[in-house]
């Protein structure tokens, strides 16, 4: 995968098959932007396991929190890091380990070196992108924000099962 | 179409922002004639108000059909995110609300637009936020303004109605120097002539009521973030790098990254300013949008052919348009925009002041008034009336001397354009 600019089919096939995102760095605090993300992953339907070793036993986002991905009580699909570049080589080690299907690293979190070992034990990876914001560009969401989704499409988009004033991922073809 | 093509201006113009409607199907955007909408739950409510979730609330701060042509503007731009307001001088308030302090100052263009001029120097002063005038065509007078207190620098791509073109490069330079935002206002190139992304712009800003629209019929304006520049890490914009009270603290350069100008603007400068765009002026413009590509090119095509008649009129002193050979901003015109010098210009009258007000009387195709990018040619003599509040000095620095006509060419035939033009000059 070339991780400088990813396909958006890819994007949106990684956000409609997995169902579970431990997020690694997980903040108590609702202003972060680690808060924003669970709390939108969790109004798209996701489970979220917040990971954070200073709360752990505790709740963020009325969801235990795990000391480390090794710690969890079920398995997870996507493994979400708020952590540095650096963080991200012993993180996508453990997310190997887990079973995890997918390591995402956030904006501004790029390493090479775990998204190869990544690769090569079968999992994807997705590197300097945020799962809200993959989210909302894909779904349509985001424009509402006059954001530029850099999407086109001539189909109409899909409500959200949950209605009201959400946007499927799901295409119309 | 496949995703993983990248889309050309003209399909950009007509489809980026716009899918066909969730609910129904509509194909056109629909105007979202209503002030508010309503929440799914408390929750959605709370988290819409915590910026947590991407939606509607009030038409003050968002609404679907102004997303449209926000999302529209930012993809023609290349920029990351936009805001349309209610006027060109909206999205400038909003852009100096969101960047400075009191006692801040910035650096524009001496030749910018007369009510630019009126604002940054009149209005803007009563927030204590400080003009420091540069000359457009002196990229070394921008860097000898630049202070420890300069917030940004202002310029016009192409000047309005001054008919220079500005060597954007060599003044994004000077602000990259200062480390500060570069800011440019494209109203009169539009980005069909000229991206000032590409020449280092980090914020572009446009009267949406001129060629954009293009049909004279809606007054609006827009703010393009071009997710270029570094805010967290500058220091001197504490609305986008320190923890924000009315939003429980965040901090809207984190939060938003690469597009959280854009959004500071809305959640902050439009929120409590409140000069919103009514939904049916996006729709219009919207619409307008959707042939910039083919009117714009007529529009410059008229406009070099009438110039350059005009310079061979044995009544007029002189043409300024950039598009013609041997102007003096002939090779910026050539670099920055080579479809098109813009349809904008100025001529000078041997008759002077009284031929000028002669002029625009006599007039039967044109007409005088003080607008520009209309589907319909234009006429104004800005000395005695876009221009008149300002002194002597300040008016020919501005290319508004007593002398000077402006035209804004529209898209009739070109032929009756300049048979206009003649017979009113014959008179004068």
């Amino acid at each position: 995968m070339n991780h400088d600019s990813y396909p958006d089919a890819y994007i949106r096939d990684i956000l409609l098959s997995q169902r579970s995102f431990a997020v690694v760095g997980a903040s108590a605090k609702p202003t972060r932007p680690s808060y924003f993300v669970m709390k939108y992953l969790l109004a798209k339907g996701y489970d979220v396991i917040p990971v954070n070793p200073g709360f752990a036993g505790k709740t963020i986002v009325d969801r235990k929190v795990s000391a480390s991905l090794l710690d969890m009580d079920r398995p997870v699909d996507v493994v979400d890091i708020f952590r540095s570049s650096d963080a991200a080589l012993g993180i996508t080690q453990e997310a190997i380990r887990i079973g995890a299907k997918v390591v995402w690293m956030q904006i501004g979190v790029r390493n090479d070196e775990a998204a190869r070992l990544a690769e090569d034990a079968g999992l994807r990876v997705v590197m300097n992108r945020c799962p809200k914001i993959e989210y909302g560009r894909l779904a349509g969401e985001i424009g509402w924000a006059g954001v530029n989704s850099r999407t086109l499409s001539s189909k109409r988009a899909i409500l959200s099962a949950s209605g009201g004033q959400q946007r499927s991922l799901r295409r119309n073809t | 179409m496949s995703e993983e093509r990248t889309p050309g201006f003209n399909t950009l113009a007509i489809h980026a922002g716009a899918q066909p409607d969730a609910s129904t199907g509509a194909r056109v955007t629909p105007i979202y004639q209503s002030t508010s909408f309503v929440f799914d739950d408390v929750d959605h409510a709370a988290s819409l108000f915590n910026l947590e979730a991407f939606g509607n609330i009030y038409s003050r701060i968002m609404n679907p059909t102004q997303a449209v042509l926000e999302e529209r503007l930012a993809a023609l731009e290349g920029g990351t995110a936009a805001l349309a307001v209610a006027s060109g001088h909206a999205a400038q308030a909003i852009v100096f609300h969101t960047l400075m302090e009191p006692g801040a100052e910035f650096i524009a263009a001496r030749q910018l637009y007369g009510g630019s001029i009126n604002q940054f120097g009149e209005a803007f002063r009563k927030f204590d936020w400080h003009v420091k005038w540069a000359d457009t065509t002196d990229a070394a007078a921008f860097r000898a303004a630049v202070t420890p207190k300069t917030r940004a620098i202002f310029v016009e791509s192409i000047a309005n109605p001054g008919g220079i073109v500005t060597d954007l490069e060599a003044i994004s330079a000077v602000a990259k120097e200062a480390g500060v935002p570069f800011i440019v206002d494209n109203t009169l190139a539009t980005p069909y002539l000229t991206q000032p992304k590409q020449y280092g712009a980090d914020i572009i800003v446009h009267s949406l009521t001129k060629f954009l629209g293009g049909h004279g019929n809606s007054v609006g304006g827009v703010i393009v973030d071009c997710g270029t520049f570094d805010w967290m890490g500058s220091g001197r914009y504490p609305t986008l790098s320190e923890s924000c009270g009315s939003y429980h603290g965040m901090v809207l350069g984190e939060t938003f990254g690469n597009f959280a100008f854009a959004i500071a603007c809305r959640v902050l400068g439009l929120r409590d300013l409140g000069p919103a765009i009514a939904p049916m002026n996006a729709f219009l413009i919207l619409n307008g949008i959707e042939t910039l590509p083919l009117r714009m090119q007529r529009h410059c095509d008229n406009a070099k052919q009438v110039a350059s008649w005009l310079s061979a009129h044995d009544k007029v002193a002189w043409v300024n348009y950039a598009g013609l050979p041997g102007n003096e901003f002939n090779a910026l015109a050539q670099r920055y925009a080579p479809k098109g010098a813009g349809a904008v210009f100025t001529f000078g009258l041997k008759g002077g002041y009284e031929a000028g007000i002669d002029l625009v009387g006599k007039v039967q195709l044109f007409s005088h008034l003080a607008n520009i990018g209309d589907t319909r040619s234009l006429i104004i003599h800005p000395a005695s009336t876009t221009h008149r509040q300002l002194g002597d000095e300040a008016r020919d620095r501005a290319g508004a001397g007593a002398d000077v006509v402006r035209l804004s060419i529209g898209l009739e035939d070109v032929e009756d354009i300049i048979a206009d033009l003649d017979q009113a000059l014959a008179t004068v």
